[in-house]
């Protein structure tokens, strides 16, 4: 039952093969039989998972229900769930049920899915590997010596093992994509504001964007279907209409222009990796897609412009999380200032605080036209090679990341190592644009992810054009050996 | 720019986040590599380039100032470390 995607449920949900009831009791059960291999959950809904899915099933008995009612999804540990834990992988909101749903989370629970529970991920979004989540690191379900990337990669290990069919996610400068490469599955960061950030734990406000984690372009577009919508509580969000993003699946991809930027496939890219994206355009050229060399000369400028813009605002949303109202608060304060000092101290690991205090300095007197202003500058640069770019292509290809998924400790005590895993992913969120990770074969049994970047709101053709190409490949339908177990079918 | 064990103090300060004697050696390195590697930027021309803050410079909406929320003060507060009477508690500021 496990192997179906979340179209393949929704057709037995539909002709009454099973019930949601059934199907969510197989993902809990496989969840408590495997999930300590993997610690891909923070927190198991078991409490309410089936209360939401009997509903469900009340719900198509009477029909009129939701396309997405009664399929079991799992929500990343950043998006706030009314009355279940919420810790955003830190040790500060290790205690935080909050009283509100994110937007995110009520848009699913008005579709009628149902909630498996939370998963794991890098402390407050921070990082690649999920080596930095206070409940430990997540394992790849292709080999459990390997990072599944970060931050999403509790979300990206839950979907590759099979312990949930898709899983909401965020992505900041890769936290999607590079963790879908990585686990070897399909996940989509869509344009800056077409998903809503309420109630979804703030980083980096201009950058932060929820988005869908499944095994196929297909799933993706059906969460993306939920997930989407103007939502007046978040300020950035866009007031433009939702589109049905499965209507274009079936699309051909005859006279599709891919843009294939040089700087893309520079010095630091593993050479399976390379090998494994170039294959993969030229199955995309033979379905009638052409290729066409650009460039996006700034490229080597999006991770230091990236490093001052999150970590600044990281800062300012990061003030928050003071001891007073929620969270952790320290032992016997013994004044104020004692209290926010050692709450901090307490609360926060070593890469939140990094980040925080680079933050800081990036915005203090004296060095914000330096660095901050700098940056904002670059930023704009960054965005102007995307805009020239989409003038002569429909859609831009490359590597999701560098090299395939890396031990656990290779880049502990060097952040900049770890920083420079998103080289390929952190310009689309400088400029606001939408990307995904498509699987696309393996290095040494270890998946390999192609980066799709689209132009702004055209999250249908990158959907389209990822479908077509699982239509033609089956890197997508490849599984990890070791996640069957017995007496669960 | 190079950074400094008292500049790592004085931004520990500015954020509220106590230092580890024992680690702010270390600190301070990690901290010095992120700034080497940001410092890239200086190397970008960017005369007459504006400032972009919004991906696709949005600006803020505005809503009719009316009341839409209901009151959540104790839902909000059944959460927190210390209240007392609908307020929040913390260490004595003024004597």
């Amino acid at each position: 039952m496990h192997d179906k995607t979340i179209a393949e449920i929704i057709v037995g949900l539909d002709a009454g093969d099973f019930t949601s009831v059934e199907i969510t009791q197989h993902y809990l059960r496989r969840i408590q039989a495997l999930d300590s291999t993997y610690n891909s959950f923070i927190t198991v809904n078991e409490a309410s998972a089936l209360a939401q899915a009997e509903a469900a099933d009340k719900r198509r008995a009477e029909g009129n229900a939701p396309v997405f009612c009664g399929v079991p999804i799992a929500h990343k540990d950043i998006f706030c769930t009314n009355g279940i834990r919420t810790s955003c992988g830190s040790k500060m909101l290790d205690n935080f049920v909050p009283p509100y749903d994110a937007t995110v989370v009520e848009n699913f629970a008005n579709a009628g899915a149902v909630i498996l529970g939370k998963t794991n991920m890098d402390e407050f979004a921070m990082g690649s590997s999920n080596e930095t989540s206070f409940y430990g690191p997540v394992k790849n379900p292709w080999n459990t010596n390997t990072v599944p990337g970060g931050s999403s990669g509790g979300s990206a290990a839950a979907v590759a093992a099979h312990l949930a069919p898709g899983a909401t996610a965020t992505d900041t400068g890769g936290s999607i994509r590079q963790p879908a490469a990585l686990c070897g599955i399909t996940g989509l960061k869509p344009t800056y504001g077409r998903v809503s950030r309420w109630g979804m734990i703030a980083f980096a406000s201009s950058l932060d964007q929820g988005g869908p984690m499944a095994r196929t372009a297909e799933d993706c577009a059906l969460m993306l279907n939920v997930m989407a919508s103007f939502d007046p509580k978040d300020s950035t969000s866009i007031d433009r209409e939702v589109p049905d993003y499965t209507a274009n699946l079936n699309q051909s991809l005859k006279g599709l222009k891919i843009g294939i930027p040089k700087e893309y496939f520079e010095e630091g890219l593993n050479l399976g990796t390379e090998q494994a994206v170039r294959d993969a355009l030229a199955e995309l050229e033979k379905q009638g897609a052409t290729l066409v060399s650009i460039s996006l000369p700034h490229t080597k400028l999006a991770v230091p412009a990236y490093y001052v813009i999150a970590p600044a605002e990281a800062s300012a949303n990061l003030s928050r999380f003071d001891g007073v109202r929620y969270g952790h608060r320290c032992e016997d304060p013994k004044d104020l200032r004692d209290m926010y000092m050692r709450t901090r101290a307490e609360g926060f690991g070593d890469e939140v605080k990094r980040r925080i205090l680079v933050g800081a300095y990036c915005l203090s007197a004296g060095y914000y036209d330096a660095y901050y202003r700098k940056a904002q500058q670059v930023r704009r640069l960054i965005k102007q090679d995307f805009v020239d770019a989409f003038e002569q292509v429909d859609v831009i290809m490359g590597p999701t990341s560098p090299s395939p998924a890396f031990e656990f400790g290779a880049k502990g005590n060097d952040p900049v190592a770890m920083y420079l895993e998103d080289i390929y992913t952190i310009a689309t969120n400088l400029a606001g644009l939408p990307g995904m990770s498509v699987p696309c074969g393996f290095v040494d049994n270890k998946p390999v992810g192609l980066q799709i970047i689209g132009d702004y709101f055209d999250e249908s053709r990158m959907l389209n054009v990822a479908h077509q190409f699982q239509q033609t490949t089956d890197w997508h339908k490849q599984a990890p050996e070791d996640i069957e177990v017995g007496g669960i079918e | 720019m190079t950074i400094e064990r008292a500049d790592i103090e004085k931004l520990a300060e500015l954020a509220r986040i106590e230092i580890n004697e024992a680690t702010i050696a270390e600190t301070t390195q990690s901290i010095a590599d992120v700034l080497a590697l940001v410092d890239q930027l200086q190397a970008a021309d960017t005369e007459g380039v504006e400032p972009m803050a919004h991906p696709t410079d949005a600006i803020q909406r505005l809503r009719t100032d009316e009341v839409t929320e209901t009151n959540h003060r104790e839902d909000f507060q059944a959460i927190a470390p210390a209240t007392e009477a609908g307020l929040y508690l913390v260490p004595k500021v003024i004597d």
